[in-house]
């Protein structure tokens, strides 16, 4: 049997947690970067945009959904060559960040290509009515005007990639997940596996709130 | 006086999915300085397609587009953001950027025009006095009503002083209160600015209370126009009709007649009334002096562009011989025209 023993369980997990955070933060800066550039080229190079060109549009288009339906524990492994170029390692949550950034990257292009469509096409015709260039039209209707809706949708994929750490830790990345699976599952720690998972409902419930400010104070309603 | 906007047997046909839809024929249009010109129709008529080839949001498929004597599609792509910028256009919903404050709106046209943030500071107060926000500067539109939200789409489109406005169904969203107030502001631009406004509308009321030339739309055709005087007094096709009748109910319409007919079984005649030199009691006098007696069963009068026009409907009773000689008496005061016989 195991002690229901918080004192016990902190220094480890105050370990998983920072490991934890260091990887929903590198991935999550990485994809958003990545991701909201390959949205804006998604975006851009449809028919009828600003920069409309089948080939680009079809290649991105086709790496995304390659990405997509693979489970992420099977493409984590399977760039494990990849990971290992990147940073040397395939074993820790800086390896795990790999694979993360790159399930988070295409995730976010969908949602940003996906907002950027969104927004009322009045607003583009009032803009180009103006005499505002297309580019001019992305840059200062466009983009300021999917703003809002795109921080709600950063926040899901935020939240998401706490959800994929877990898969992480599983082969090798360290962190919550993995604390609640090695320590908690399979010794039948429940009591570890319940504070590990109240912790994480905790961190989502906050990170959501955080990302509902976000997204009312950027929308204006 | 010069004109402003030219149509010059301008066509276009949209190609979808293999197939061709023709939305405007050979349309021929001239828009003068200073007007307030109205295009009316129904959905699909081609109106607003014509209207936005004017700043070239859609291109002719043929004949051109002359504004302010240059061809607009003609232009290179930096003359043609240059052309936009003085050209104001105001929208249905209003299309107002959410993510921005009212002021921010009106600044947008004038940062694009190269306004400093300072020199566009005192446009967009001027602008908001105009329009009679002053005191919602800093609202997002998310929180203005209707109304108020066209107020700032027309100060938008002002904020580059242009010559001409073209608005696409500015008042097709709001309610008749608010509709009179918009027209009201959109007569003032005109007048005290003297900016030309091309607008578009499926409202007769609209044209009847502030545009001073009319042309009627169908399938992509004008079938109609003229001064709005001339239009209301005396629509020729039947689509302009339906139209006048919408706002002016002078004209007794089918179901109308039938309804009277089941109790005036004489002769009806429709007598046009405008305004008038002299005060000859033509009607009374000729029913004396030819004996026959007058009912009236239809009409009304009404004032457009400070002159007065409507129509009466009479029933004539008496012998065939003396109608017919009253009648020809009547012409002689005003158009008479005579409805078939019961």
């Amino acid at each position: 049997m195991h002690d229901f023993d918080l004192a016990a369980l902190l220094p480890r997990l105050l370990g998983a947690l920072g490991d934890t955070a260091l990887m929903v933060a590198v991935s999550f800066l990485a994809a958003a970067i990545i991701g909201i550039l390959l949205g804006l080229v998604l975006y851009a190079t449809r028919r009828g945009n600003l920069a409309q060109n089948r080939v680009v549009s079809a290649v991105l288009n086709f790496i995304v959904n390659i990405v997509r339906p693979v489970p992420f524990i099977i493409l984590a492994v399977s760039i494990i060559p990849l990971t290992r170029l990147i940073i040397g390692t395939s074993i820790g949550p800086l390896a795990a960040t790999v694979p993360l950034t790159i399930v988070a990257s295409v995730a976010i292009a969908r949602v940003a290509e996906s907002n950027l469509v969104a927004v009322d096409p009045g607003t583009v015709e009032a803009g180009t009515a103006m005499g505002a260039s297309p580019a001019r039209v992305l840059f200062t209707i466009v983009i300021p005007e999917a703003l809002g809706p795109l921080t709600l949708g950063l926040t899901y994929i935020f939240v998401a990639l706490i959800d994929a750490t877990a898969v992480a830790g599983a082969i090798g990345g360290g962190g919550l997940g993995y604390l609640a699976l090695t320590y908690g599952y399979q010794h039948f720690d429940w009591f570890t596996v319940l504070v590990v998972v109240v912790l994480l409902i905790v961190i989502v419930q906050l990170v959501q709130a955080l990302g509902n400010t976000i997204a009312k104070k950027v929308m204006h309603q | 006086m010069s004109t402003a906007i030219a149509f010059e047997d301008v066509s276009k046909t949209f190609e979808v999915g293999g197939r061709s839809f023709q939305a405007l024929k050979n349309v021929s249009l001239r828009v003068e300085q200073g007007d307030i010109f109205g295009i009316v129709g129904y959905s699909g008529a081609g109106k607003s397609t014509l209207l936005r080839t004017v700043n070239a949001l859609e291109r002719p498929t043929g004949g051109r587009v002359v504004v302010d004597g240059r061809e607009i599609s003609g232009l290179s792509k930096h003359d043609l953001f240059r052309a936009r910028q003085r050209i104001g256009m105001v929208f249905q919903q209003f299309n107002l950027l959410q993510s921005r404050n009212v002021y921010k709106n009106i600044a947008y046209p004038l940062r694009l025009a190269g306004f400093t943030k300072g020199q566009a500071l005192d446009r967009v107060e001027e602008l908001l006095d105009f329009v009679g926000l002053a005191d919602k500067a800093l609202e997002y539109p998310s929180r203005l009503s209707g109304g108020q939200k066209q107020r700032v789409g027309i100060a938008r489109a002002l904020a580059n002083r242009p010559d001409l406005l073209i608005s696409d169904e500015a008042t097709s969203a709001l309610d008749p209160q608010t509709t009179g107030e918009v027209l009201e502001l959109l007569k003032r631009v005109n007048r005290e600015y003297g900016v030309t406004i091309l607008l578009v509308t499926h409202e007769m009321e609209v044209i009847r209370s502030i545009t001073n030339k009319v042309a009627v739309m169908q399938n992509g055709e004008v079938v109609e126009h003229g001064s709005v005087y001339d239009i209301f007094s005396n629509p020729q096709d039947a689509t302009t009709r339906r139209f006048v009748t919408s706002v002016l109910h002078h004209l007794p319409g089918p179901e109308t007649i039938a309804e009277i007919r089941a109790v005036h079984v004489g002769r009806l005649v429709q007598l046009h009334v405008e305004n008038r030199q002299s005060n000859d009691p033509f009607l009374s006098r000729v029913a004396r002096e030819h004996g026959v007696d007058i009912n009236v069963v239809y009409g009304g009068v009404s004032e457009l562009q400070s002159r007065l026009f409507g129509s009466l409907t009479i029933e004539l009773l008496g012998e065939d011989a003396a109608i017919d000689s009253a009648i020809a008496d009547l012409r002689a005061s005003t158009p008479v025209t005579e409805f078939a016989r019961a």
